[in-house]
């Protein structure tokens, strides 16, 4: 079921430049698009399917159609590239071997939503990418792709890249947008939503970066062929970014359909289980979904074979089911502590938390300390009650979903492991037994 | 969690106001200047933003503050970019406090930054992190007294799937094995510039 499109040529060396680029077909896809009107590639775009790739699944053209379009007001089209859910690194895959598809689908997307402007927000760490970047937008200045009456069209398109400074919040469109305009990155209050009211309080469309490259194929193809590749409402292919205890960690274009157990033993992806290992947990979609042990990731509740979908990954909700999420795909192996795993998580939120709202300021701290007291072997029956509770008091009650990302994680684990927990509060000597994670250099774990 | 630290640590540098400041030459604003290399680099970015909107600039301009003034910004340093970008200084302080790359204090020559988030720690990250401590005889968050090495962990920086990872300034370092670490802090050892920022 391997199904390449985005990535079909990830390996022709030189597809970095231009030239190579478009000996390969690159930028046919926009001068489709120029001739176009721009209604029109709505459309295509809204028959696609396409959903947002960059976490939640919203439809790319019910998004694109909100766009308000009051006169005399400039538009912008701002593109997520701050990737910082932990497991995820698929677009710094996608920007670093094919940033031109990135750019094309910039250019095309801002002539569908009429915007002469469009930043690219990337995260700090990436500087070696914002050099690539920057150099395929200086080749396509060069060449008339962007810039003024572009390919002779009529349309004038200037596209920057902005750099982040390490704040796993400012993927979170509105920080986003606070970030880009040069504050501290705290989300703002919706609505107004961006599509009104976002950058310099001007209608904004925020993609990520997939979900950007994915609009160039759609044009080529048209939107009725790509909502034919995939799965029911699951159209199309998604690059997942697999990491952890397996023997191919990589990322992975798949049609949206394929099995996880496929996914996780064939040899065309994961190619199964590091050391001869049995599996123990999956993360399907980056640190914010929920975990789900061995038997209901390849498996729902009621028995069907768990596939690489929106639907099918939802199947059961949170009780028996997990999320697509942004495609981070962790796999951890029958010795991993979920415990000790789900701490690196805790921390994170902790550490990441923007501060403005008590649940999420509060109640990451607390998820963090408690969890370490258990580690530490200090911890009560109680204790593990009380997790719960924290948890449970942040869904719905904050300003941005990153309280609730910090949130499912930790009800997840005791959901599906509280045996665990437990054994660390009943059994603290038996703890150093206890094996964590891989030693570097050696095929044993400790 | 930055907000909570500011209140907890004393708004905004850690107890190094203006008089305290420990570099040399950063101790008063007539000697702060951009490069013209630099101010043109600057100049350039702010023209990316819409007339008015020159506060946009901020954040890769104090990336190239911190590039141009030994890694870290001290309040000289941002009170020059303040200055720079028509921006009152408390815009400046208030960003830079914010995100986890600005470093308000001195670093070591050679920045080292190990990501501890799942991924990385499924695949060992501990052990390299202990590694780095015998080796540089610090705890992680620390400088070497020498100045030369700063050891630091940090939050998944989208390398999972090459992991265990830790960046040196600004290069990705993956794949690490004990030997790896060992070479690079060897190479670092006997260099004398500053690793790269940006
Ligand atoms: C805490 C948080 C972090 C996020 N991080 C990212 C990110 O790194 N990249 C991204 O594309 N979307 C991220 N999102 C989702 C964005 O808010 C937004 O939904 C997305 O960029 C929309 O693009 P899409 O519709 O193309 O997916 C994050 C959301 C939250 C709440
Ligand atoms: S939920 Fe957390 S990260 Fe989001 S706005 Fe509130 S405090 Fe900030
Ligand atoms: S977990 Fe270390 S780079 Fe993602």
């Amino acid at each position: 079921m391997s199904r390449k499109i985005l990535i079909k040529n990830d390996h022709i060396p030189g597809i970095n430049t231009l030239e190579v680029y478009q000996k390969y077909g690159g930028y046919e896809g926009l001068k489709k698009a120029l001739g176009m009107a721009p209604d029109a590639i709505v459309e295509e775009v809204k028959k696609s399917g396409l959903r947002g790739r960059g976490g939640a699944g919203f439809p790319t053209g019910m998004k694109w159609s909100f766009l308000a379009k009051p006169e005399g007001v400039p538009r912008y089209l701002v593109c997520n590239a701050d990737e910082s859910e932990p497991g995820t690194f698929k677009d710094r895959y996608l920007m670093e071997r094919i940033p031109h598809l990135l750019i094309e689908g910039m250019i095309a997307s801002s002539f569908a939503l009429g915007a002469r402007t469009s930043y690219i927000y990337i995260r700090g760490e990436y500087f070696y990418i914002l050099r690539i970047l920057e150099k395929a937008i200086d080749e396509a200045y060069a060449a008339g792709l962007l810039g003024e009456n572009i390919l002779g069209s009529g349309f004038d398109h200037d596209c920057y890249v902005q750099i982040g400074a390490g704040a796993y919040i400012c993927g979170e469109e509105t920080a986003l947008l606070e970030s880009l305009e040069g504050k501290r990155g705290n989300p703002r209050l919706k609505p107004p939503f961006p599509a009104v009211k976002g950058l310099w309080d001007c209608p904004t469309v925020v993609n990520n970066v997939e979900t950007i490259a994915a609009v160039v194929p759609i044009i080529e193809m048209g939107g009725d062929a790509y909502a034919g590749i995939g799965i029911g409402k699951s159209t199309g292919t998604k690059l997942i970014s697999a990491s952890g205890h397996i023997n191919k960690p990589g990322v992975y274009e798949i049609e949206l359909g394929v099995p996880v157990e496929e996914f996780i033993y064939s040899d065309e992806y994961c190619g199964g289980i590091r050391n001869g290992k049995d599996l123990k947990a999956v993360v399907a979609g980056g640190s914010s979904v929920p975990i789900l042990p061995k038997h209901l990731i390849l498996k729902t509740a009621t028995g069907e074979p768990r596939l690489m979908s929106y639907e099918s990954l939802g199947d059961g909700g949170f009780a028996t089911g997990t999320m697509l999420g942004s495609g981070g795909f962790i796999v951890m192996d029958e010795d991993t502590s979920i415990v000790r795993n789900l701490y690196t998580f805790a921390r994170f939120y902790h550490h990441e938390s923007c501060g403005q709202c008590s649940p999420c300021r509060e109640g990451t701290g607390w998820m963090e300390r408690i969890i370490q007291k258990i580690l530490a072997g200090k911890g009560t029956l109680a204790d593990i009650d009380l997790l719960w509770d924290v948890q449970s008091k942040i869904e719905g009650k904050t300003i941005c979903p990153l309280g609730e990302a910090a949130a499912w994680p930790v009800a997840a684990a005791i959901r599906h492991f509280r045996h665990e927990f437990e054994e660390y509060v009943t059994r603290p000597e038996g703890i150093r037994e206890v094996r964590h994670y891989y030693r570097v250099n050696r095929l044993e774990t400790v | 969690m930055k907000f909570l630290h500011l209140c907890a640590r004393g708004f905004p540098f850690r107890g190094q106001g203006l008089s305290q400041g420990r570099s040399n030459k950063m101790t008063t604003t007539q000697y702060i200047k951009f490069s013209d290399e630099t101010l043109a680099l600057a100049q350039r970015t702010i023209k990316r933003y819409p007339a008015g909107r020159q506060k946009s600039a901020l954040l890769p301009v104090l990336h190239l503050a911190q590039a141009e003034f030994d890694g870290w910004l001290s309040v000289p340093v941002m009170d020059y970019v303040a200055s720079l970008l028509e921006l009152q200084p408390i815009e400046v302080y208030e960003v830079a406090s914010f995100y986890s790359m600005f470093n308000l204090e001195p670093v070591g020559k050679c920045l080292i930054e190990v990501c501890h988030t799942s991924s990385c720690w499924l695949m060992g990250a501990d052990d390299i992190v202990k590694h780095l401590e015998q080796k540089l005889g610090i705890k992680k968050g620390q400088t070497t007294p020498d100045g030369k090495f700063t050891l630091k962990t940090v939050e998944c920086l989208g390398s999972c799937g090459t992991a265990p990872m830790m960046m040196i300034g600004a290069d990705f370092h993956e794949n690490l094995t004990l030997e790896k670490v060992d070479a690079l802090v060897k190479e670092w050892d006997g260099k004398g510039e500053r690793s790269r920022y940006c």
